[in-house]
């Protein structure tokens, strides 16, 4: 698919900033989900220690990965669940497949699941005559309109209300919905009524999970439209897809997580939904799945540990590091061809896919450290992305020009006095160019950057210079 | 396919990167101590007072979420509570009741409005009455267990959702929500004080909500519309 090209992404963001309903989605992002975050925050005095407290867990967790999974596997089996270990993506298919087929499954219904994105699910199950019913009203819509997630919490973040209705007005009238709808209240009722007869027609429901609880072998998933109950509830079989770190020691435990997830993601006290499911129907219940399986992905998360992106392993999936990006703000997240977008994205893609695949992403950040301020669980983003810059260098998939550009700086840092004087010599020539104006309208070899903004000639001394008189004055005085 | 052999080789891939070998059984036991001590975490202010203040707290919180709340004086006042609101409200006046010894024992008869009838829910399912486990004032969250007597689907395939709610059975924090499932829920001569869990725990918070439609706030998206919460003064 188009957009999923991590290596066009200087193309996909170019394509991105000139794309007038995309800046315009973007836009309400902006102007929404940074003041409700803040506001919630705001209202619970005990936030950062909560936060703190979260951080300390997940490292907790972290350190003794084998022994909880061990544990949450255990549990979950004493009570009738059935957990499946898998290393790679194509093993996870498999294990999906596999039980849909003991069903002799045609229709799955699915609750947003970023790990079911991250193994491209629904193409496999389509490929295998099953169809996967995205039921997360945003998921929804990217499925009708054959798009990948632009967001990990709001996946149709990218479309605005116009583009909605038309894509319901293409996808909904052959089921006899001509009209089309502009009130955003008409069009959730629409896909409301659509789907309503898929959920108590599927065969099998699959969601992710928030959280593993190692005490009960239960899964968490949290929730605002219910559509993750409906999947889970009606269906004969509820399939959890779930990455290895989502493991919690405890109830107590995952309710600390709880108290910063939503408030940090879209800025409520508490999700709508929260939902803890533990192994299958009970004998005498009335309703409820006859089986609960949980499968367990590996995908590189058991490489990341014990390296320097392990902190990455700590994150909650609150999206708030991307909210808060100016960079994902700018071109959003189709641009980055990774299902994992924005900051971390950037950091999670290489350890999933590899540095060489998507060299460009953390470069796609301006390090202003906004994302590692917002996260509840404190992830060195920047740090990170510095770290996976580095290592793109090292392994020599740094294009050739920066790899040049680079070492003539290097030649000139290394050696203060030539940098000096080079430094004295380029201002007086930038200077002389721009002594009419007082500014540049174009620059060699730097063109691009003068497109939308002109450079300002350099007045007066060097950086150096001055700094090294203020320095003189200081002593002096 | 998942194997013993996936399953090993996926530990022993994270013992690699953790640099040491599976846990001593030492090890092991004090980890297990934190599983069976389960100890709370920080619980916030707002999630601790005086019962009363914590009823208050409660009605806000889910007033707050989106939730219309009528306070009755005793159980006797359920069912006209209900047929009031629904008629208030326009709604149907079919009503699934949850199979609830308690709630089915109320005076429903003498609601000649309301039409009553027990179970699952189904499709064509609109209003459903239920009882719940608790109600956590800090967020006006309510929380029901699932069994035979409570089925999930009552909470979230109708389109109007009534729960009666003790005043009661309203705890400032989720701990104490853990604190009294563990208790319900005894296996009774368990060491080390086991507890069985239900198939669902479901934390309710308002009614349906989706804001992926331009991330305007719409209710009902695929659960119920409506959340009324008649309260019991007890």
């Amino acid at each position: 698919m188009e957009f999923m090209q991590p290596g066009a992404f200087k193309k996909n963001a170019n394509r991105a900033m000139a794309d007038r309903d995309l800046r315009s989605a973007m836009a309400m992002l902006n102007a929404g989900m940074i003041p409700n975050r803040q506001g919630a925050v705001d209202r619970l005095p005990e936030f950062e220690q909560l936060s703190r407290r979260g951080r300390e867990l997940k490292d907790h967790v972290l350190v003794y990965l084998d022994f909880y999974l061990e544990r949450f596997e255990r549990n979950c089996e004493a009570s009738g669940g059935h957990v499946h270990w898998c290393a790679t993506p194509e093993d996870a298919r498999r294990a999906v497949l596999k039980i849909c087929q003991s069903v002799d499954a045609k229709s799955v219904t699915k609750g947003k699941s970023m790990i079911a994105e991250e193994i491209h699910l629904n193409t496999f199950l389509e490929q295998h005559d099953i169809e996967p019913v995205e039921t997360d009203l945003g998921e929804y819509i990217i499925q009708l309109a054959e798009e990948p997630p632009s967001h990990i919490i709001g996946p149709a973040i990218h479309k605005t209300k116009d583009q909605v209705s038309d894509l319901f007005l293409k996808h909904h009238a052959v089921l006899g919905r001509t009209e089309r709808q502009t009130d955003p209240q008409k069009m959730v009722n629409e896909a409301r009524e659509i789907l309503r007869q898929k959920y108590f027609d599927a065969d099998v429901g699959i969601t992710g999970a928030n959280y593993l609880i190692a005490e009960t072998g239960s899964s968490i998933i949290v929730t605002n439209e219910g559509n993750g109950d409906l999947t889970q509830t009606l269906p004969k079989i509820h399939i959890v897809v779930a990455s290895l770190e989502k493991v919690v020691p405890t109830l107590e435990d995952a309710t600390t997580f709880l108290r910063i997830l939503a408030r940090s993601a879209t800025g409520q006290e508490f999700s709508a939904y929260t939902t803890v499911s533990t192994g299958a129907r009970r004998d005498d219940d009335v309703d409820g799945p006859g089986e609960y399986h949980v499968i367990l992905l590996d995908n590189g998360r058991s490489a990341m540990l014990g390296s320097e992106v392990q902190d990455m392993l700590r994150c909650i999936r609150c999206g708030a590091c991307m909210n808060h990006c100016p960079v994902y703000q700018s071109i959003g997240g189709h641009s980055y061809g990774t299902v994992y977008v924005g900051p971390m994205g950037a950091v999670l893609s290489p350890a999933l896919l590899g540095v060489a695949e998507i060299k460009h992403l953390p470069c796609a950040s301006t390090l202003c450290g906004r994302c590692e301020e917002v996260c509840p669980v404190s992830i060195p983003l920047p740090r990170l992305l510095r770290q996976w810059r580095q290592r793109a260098f090292e392994a020599g998939v740094v294009p050739n020009v920066e790899r040049w550009a680079l070492s003539v700086w290097a030649f000139f840092a290394k050696r203060p006095w030539l940098y000096g004087l080079g430094a004295r010599l380029a201002m007086r020539g930038l200077a002389y160019l721009g002594r009419k104006e007082g500014r540049m309208r174009k620059l060699w070899f730097a063109g691009g950057w003068t497109q939308g903004r002109d450079l300002p000639a350099p007045e007066g001394e060097t950086f150096q210079a001055r700094w090294r008189k203020q320095q003189r004055k200081k002593v002096m005085g | 396919m998942s194997t013993g052999s996936d399953r090993d080789n996926i530990l022993g891939a994270i013992r690699q990167s953790l640099g040491r070998p599976a846990l001593t059984a030492d090890a092991q036991k004090g980890l297990d101590e934190h599983i069976a001590t389960h100890r709370s975490n920080l619980v916030p202010a707002r999630g601790q007072g005086g019962h009363e203040a914590l009823v208050q707290r409660f009605q806000e919180m889910a007033v707050a979420a989106a939730c219309t709340v009528v306070v009755v004086a005793d159980e006797a006042a359920v069912p006209g509570a209900v047929a009031d609101y629904l008629r208030g409200n326009n709604l149907p006046t079919q009503v699934i009741l949850a199979p609830d010894d308690w709630l089915t024992g109320l005076n429903w008869d003498g609601q000649s409005l309301l039409e009553t009838k027990t179970g699952a829910a189904g499709i064509d399912d609109l209003v459903s009455v239920t009882p719940a486990f608790a109600g956590v004032a800090e967020t006006g969250t309510l929380v029901a267990l699932s069994g035979p007597k409570h089925p999930t689907t009552l909470n979230f395939v109708p389109d109007n959702h009534v729960v009666a709610l003790r005043a009661s059975q309203v705890v400032g924090a989720y701990e104490e929500v853990w604190a009294r499932l563990r208790e319900a829920n005894q296996i009774s001569g368990k060491e080390g004080g086991g507890f069985t869990m239900p198939r669902n725990i479901n934390m309710i918070t308002g009614p349906s909500r989706t804001a992926d439609i331009a991330l305007t706030i719409e209710l009902g998206a695929h659960g119920p519309r409506n959340l009324h919460i008649v309260l019991i003064d007890d």
